[in-house]
């Protein structure tokens, strides 16, 4: 099916594609966030095993979720005790049970004490079930109530994390890390913990109980525990790296079908379907084959652990019956042993697995952490300052900036635009118009220079507040899943319903809108992908026009409007602008002839100034550019 | 259930011997219980040391070889369900190559991409259980029960009256507990959604300052998360003790009943300890199968999932044509009275009554409104999509009568949202080409105007591109995919609105490369700018679907409303100042 050429290329293609991130073929900036782990995946987080680092700073700062629960514990803990002892010496009950009452040596068996330790057996079983259901449901709930604070903590860090982060993070993998990750740590508060402690408590008061009953054949049984333990290792060993091999496959394979899935469209208008069926059928096949070697180690590890509990199990009950023979143990004792011997494993094995989860979402705690300690935006100054009465006298004096050190985007950039003014940039693309207007908001910091607004430099003014008198209309519009009306009141909430369908006349929404299936009441989709890129933008215009701020931003804000409709909404804004200052960038230069100021960029440097008329006659970038298309007309 | 039959029938020799060797296996591995109990019963009259040594021989043997044999059946079973897992998912995914944008829009590529990874994994991981648990667990418990009778029938009858009422109580939980967590699971879908969004809309966030605000609403929705997750596991926390109560009180019940014989001297104490035995392993299987239930309620959602892939009819296919293998010769395309609407219901149509003729090697404009239905017209030719009344010829015949490979071969198209992919610049451009030379990369690009800037990064042609593309800006992807979409060496070139990004100069640069490197190509153009068609052959005037004016620019100009319209908007000013 598959020919070796291709699939020795995609052999190559898989490694060198590793390579890559270490080399500098890459053009996207290195990412500053460590990527740890695959994203995808839904079985892949019970195996990730590994040893995550610094473990008792994770654990410290996981048990700070805890600590208002601490009393809540304390009672789980108490119950976890209670529920052990009681359920160990019920199962011990049996002993005196069939000794004294039903087969006393030397004597016969007396109904009436039988029926008074079964009521205590039964009394001593009711203890252990009720302060287990207790104690699970205190878990449980303590664990919610953790998870929902992490969450919390995460989702409001993330919304103070600057946009560099989410300009260079991927957000599938960010997205793992509030459910897969946050998940694994509640199953871990959960279950793990309980089952861990129950373990240690059952398997303790087991061997104790069993060597009180009997100390040689509890010692033999004792035997079958480094036995099970060194069985265990030997399988979790050689089991992590076949583990990671098959994560990393997984990984792959997700990653793979991802980007193909979502851009089938292309794979269609190129023919591709079979090519990138081959590809996927190979990383298919790669999956199957890493997932056939781990998982089979992986199953043969219950059976092998039953196997050795049940050569335990007649093992002690063939010894055991050899003491009973030479007089050296009771029957009572015998049926307690055996029955011992036959649990021994549960406890054992749960340790194992839970030791195996407990890894896995320390890990993931760690990759929460990870985000938590991103760097925010930098905190407001002490001494910052709240706008008042602002004017949006903008001035932009000798502002340079780099997305990474080494290259400057912008270049001493310097103009003032007040209000009723506007400033246009126009130049090629990947001139550095856009990341000018990135640097009003703050939404990148400038590296050397100074904005002002009013005469205050906006690093001294309240970022929150700052933002408020910005008012940017981006490049790609994007919506929320609520209703049209909800999207456009985003940039005023207590904008009335009337203001909103004020705002979307004047953005020449208000007739498409009413064409969509339930007008205003609409709940768009997907960031609204049952529109068209120019309907979107007349949205986005629509919200913006709702906003109040001095100074206004339009980033090719109607780049896919067509041109009778922008005419349309030109006079609305004309009319914002009357009174804010704006900057205006435009690839179409008819948008920008009536600036007050116009500024042609180009490599991250201002080349040109001036308006129209002054430009045009000076015969240079903005002439060609302007005359290429009058020449055309 | 019926498309994993085929599969399951694949496999089924694997599946059987695994299966028999897990019931072997869970048979044996019942009667251990009764064998201790043998030997304690007669451990306490006969004290012949020999008979013991044998017997406790034959057992060690007896579990050495259900060791081995659940061994055998665990690992081949395991092994047959991952096999089983990617056949599933490459079918799916071979099922998805095949679907027709408009299945693709109903489906949403995003829960493609779930049902294609978690949802595959789901049904992996419930084939393991059931074939690891699903034989095991029924099988020992009817042995258990089955030699629980043998020993004595009425101590018997009590584990077999409490085995319906735990059937019952495990019933009544799943039936309680299903609905809670199908809710819970809505809850996280909301929570995905709202969390995705603030991420890509972070822009609009900050700049309308309302972090605290969205901040608000997470909470508000995870804390819906909170309640229901409490609500389904609470339900699921009664699961345990109630098992362990059956279990608890039925032991009672049986060693006082039991010892009670005892002492009646019709039973021996041995009976006791392997009916506690039994008693244990009974439960501990139903614990089994209650979660094994549990988890296929969930594999079975998504088994639906993957189910409504595979029956999704394909609305679009070559299953009919009649030329299934001849090539476009010259790329002529005509449109007779094609009309089409996305939903049969809907009362407007998007494309009505639409006819005109092109010639080939001419270049064609489009324009018209936002919503005037260019994009979809234009998806018509290489059968994106197909028209509800009318038809669509290339060379004078049928698109429906093309094979689909040869049509779409000869019909290169850029698309409005058009995307790249991680991997090298080469293999990018590749994509039009399998094996393109550098030589004609350079040459598409040439004519893209993207050369020079590929050129000049350090690794050329190596140069590895992020996902979707990340690393380059707007306008450069943008002529990235016009390069790729020139290495096909197409018939027919479409270009969907896909110079938005380009600064005027150089989208004139590319247009006037196109005419020379390909005047045999029939091309058509889509834009907002009049200046990017105006030069054109022949300019198609789209209105709320109707095709309003054909012609030249000099043409329509002078007598077409809507062009002129459009021109104005663009051009007025101009005028004013000359």
């Amino acid at each position: 099916m598959m020919d070796d050429i291709r699939s020795q290329r995609l052999q190559k293609k898989y490694q060198s594609q590793a390579e890559a991130h270490s080399t500098n073929r890459q053009i996207a900036a290195p990412k500053d966030l460590p990527t740890a782990g695959q994203g995808g995946g839904g079985m892949g987080r019970r195996f990730s095993g590994g040893k995550p680092k610094n473990l008792q700073q994770i654990v410290k700062r996981l048990y700070s979720y805890l600590r208002e629960e601490r009393i809540a514990l304390a009672f789980a803990l108490f119950f976890v005790i209670l529920h052990n002892f009681a359920s160990v010496y019920a199962s011990y009950m049996l002993r005196p049970i069939i000794n004294d009452h039903i087969v006393p040596v030397g004597g016969v068996g007396d109904a009436a004490g039988l029926a008074k330790a079964l009521g205590f057996m039964g009394s001593l079983y009711m203890c252990s079930m009720l302060s287990r259901y207790t104690m699970t449901n205190i878990l449980l709930t303590v664990s919610q109530k953790a998870q929902r604070k992490i969450r919390k903590d995460l989702f409001t860090h993330l919304q103070q994390l600057p946009v560099r982060f989410f300009d260079q993070s991927n957000t599938g993998e960010t997205m793992s890390r509030f459910t897969n990750d946050i998940d694994t740590v509640g199953e871990v508060l959960n279950n793990t913990v309980a089952q861990i402690l129950s373990g240690v408590i059952t398997l303790t008061s087991t061997i104790g109980l069993m060597l009180y009953t009997n100390v040689p054949v509890a010692l033999i049984s004792l035997i079958f525990l480094p036995l099970t333990k060194w069985i265990l290792d030997g399988f979790t060993k050689r089991g992590r790296s076949f583990y990671s091999a098959q994560q990393a496959a997984l990984g792959t394979l997700n990653g793979f079908i991802e980007e193909s899935i979502s851009g089938q469209k292309v794979v269609k208008v190129f023919c591709h379907e079979e090519i990138s069926t081959s590809e996927f059928v190979w990383l298919n096949q790669d999956y199957r084959k890493k997932q056939l070697s781990a998982q089979s180690l992986a199953s043969a590890m219950m059976p092998a652990m039953l196997g050795l509990n049940n050569l335990n199990y007649v093992v002690v009950a063939g010894v055991g019956l050899l003491f009973c023979i030479n007089g050296r143990l009771d029957l009572g004792g015998l049926t307690v042993l055996v029955n011992y011997s036959r649990q021994f494993a549960r406890p054992l094995n749960d340790l194992s697995g839970q030791m195996n989860t407990l890894y896995s979402a320390l890990a993931g705690a760690e990759r929460v952490f990870e985000i938590l300690d991103t760097e925010p935006e930098p905190a407001d100054l002490p001494d910052a300052v709240t706008l008042e009465n602002c004017t949006g006298a903008l001035s932009v004096q000798n502002v340079y900036f780099g997305y990474n050190a080494k290259n400057p985007a912008v270049r001493d950039i310097t103009f003032e635009v007040s209000s009723g003014q506007k400033v246009a940039f126009v130049g090629s693309t990947g001139a550095g118009k856009t990341t000018v207007a990135n640097l009003i908001p703050r939404f990148y910091d400038i590296s050397d220079g100074q904005i002002t607004i009013d005469g205050i430099d906006i690093r001294q003014i309240k970022r929150a507040d700052l933002r408020k008198h910005v008012n940017i209309i981006l490049q790609d519009t994007h919506l929320f899943t609520k209703s049209v009306m909800e999207n456009i009141r985003y940039g005023r909430l207590d904008a009335t319903d009337e203001e909103v369908i004020a705002a979307a006349e004047m953005a020449n929404a208000h007739s498409f809108i009413l064409q969509l299936k339930d007008g205003y009441d609409t709940v768009l989709e997907h960031d609204g992908s049952n529109l068209s890129q120019g309907q979107r933008q007349l949205l986005g215009i629509a919200r913006a026009t709702l906003s109040e701020a001095p100074i206004l931003i339009m980033d090719e804000a109607t780049s896919s409007v067509d041109t009778r409709a922008e005419k349309s909404i030109e006079k609305g804004l004309d009319h914002l602008a009357s009174s804010r200052a704006t900057i205006v960038i435009a690839h179409r230069l008819s948008t920008v002839r009536n600036a007050d100021l116009i500024l042609v960029m180009e490599q991250g440097r201002i080349i040109e100034r001036g308006d129209h008329d002054t430009l045009l006659q000076r015969g240079g970038r903005y002439f060609e550019l302007y005359t290429g298309l009058a020449e055309l007309a | 259930m019926r498309h994993f039959l085929p599969y399951a029938k694949r496999y089924a020799p694997l599946f059987l011997i695994g299966a028999l060797f897990s019931l072997f296996g869970a048979l044996g591995e019942v009667t251990l219980p009764n064998r201790v109990a043998g030997l304690i019963n007669r451990g306490i009259v006969t004290v012949e040391l020999s008979e013991l040594f044998q017997e406790g021989l034959v057992m060690v043997g007896l579990v050495i070889v259900l060791l081995f044999l659940s061994l055998a059946g665990t690992v081949i079973t395991v092994r047959a369900s991952i096999m089983l897992a990617a056949d599933i998912r490459e079918t799916t995914f071979r099922k998805i190559q095949e679907l027709s944008f408009t299945n693709l829009d109903t489906l949403h590529t995003g829960s493609l991409v779930t049902r294609l990874t978690n949802d595959v994994n789901q049904i992996q991981l419930f084939v393991m259980q059931i074939l690891r648990m699903g034989i095991r667990a029924p099988a020992q418990i009817i042995g258990a029960l089955l030699i629980a009778f043998r020993i004595n029938t009425q101590l018997a009858m009590i584990i077999f009256g409490v085995v319906p009422i735990l059937a019952t109580c495990i019933t009544a939980i799943i039936i309680v507990a299903l609905p809670r967590f199908r809710l819970m699971q809505s809850c996280i879908d909301q929570t995905n959604t709202l969390l995705q969004e603030t991420m890509t809309n972070v822009r609009v966030i900050k700049a309308f300052v309302r972090g605290d605000y969205e901040a608000e609403r997470f909470d508000k929705v995870s804390e819906q998360l909170q309640k229901a997750a409490l609500r389904a596991n609470r339900v699921m926390l009664l699961q345990r003790p109630s098992m362990t109560l059956a279990m608890n009180v039925t032991t009672i019940i049986i060693v006082w009943l039991g010892g009670r014989k005892i002492i009646g001297g019709e039973m021996q104490v041995g009976d006791l300890t392997a009916f506690t035995a039994y008693v244990t392993q009974i439960l501990n299987s139903l614990i089994g199968v209650s979660t094994m239930l549990v988890n296929s309620s969930r594999a079975a959602v998504s088994a639906g999932r993957i189910a409504e892939v595979l029956d999704t009819k394909v609305d679009l296919n070559d299953d009919n044509a009649s030329e299934k293998d001849r090539a476009i010769g010259s790329g002529s395309v005509e449109f007779r009275n094609v009309s089409f609407r996305y939903f049969k219901s809907s009362p407007s149509a998007v494309l009505s009554d639409i006819s005109f003729k092109v010639e080939s090697g001419q270049t064609i404009g489009l324009v018209g409104s936002t919503g005037s239905g260019k994009t979809t017209l234009i998806q018509m030719i290489p059968r994106l999509l197909d028209p509800d009344e009318g038809s669509v010829l290339v060379d004078g015949i049928d698109v429906r009568e093309y094979g689909l490979t040869p049509l779409r071969n000869a019909v290169s198209m850029v698309l409005q949202d058009n995307l790249l992919f991680s991997g090298s610049i080469a293999e990018n451009l590749s994509w039009g080409k399998e094996d393109a030379l550098e030589s004609e990369m350079a040459e598409a690009t040439e004519t893209a105007q993207i050369r020079l800037f590929i050129e000049s990064l350090p690794a050329g042609y190596e140069s590895e591109l992020g996902q979707k593309g990340a690393g380059l800006s707007g306008g450069q992807k943008q002529r990235m995919c016009i390069a790729r979409a020139l290495l096909k060496s197409p018939q027919i070139l479409i270009l969907d609105d896909s110079t938005s990004a380009v600064d005027t100069a150089t989208e004139a640069n590319i247009r006037e490369h196109l005419t020379r490197v390909m005047p045999n190509t029939t091309k058509f153009i889509i834009a907002q700018r009049i200046s990017s068609v105006m030069d054109a052959d022949k300019i198609l005037v789209l209105d709320s679907g109707r095709l309003v004016g054909e012609g030249t620019h000099q043409e329509l100009l002078a007598d077409n409303t809507t062009y002129q319209e459009i021109y104005y908007s663009q051009f007025k000013r101009e005028e004013d100042i000359a």
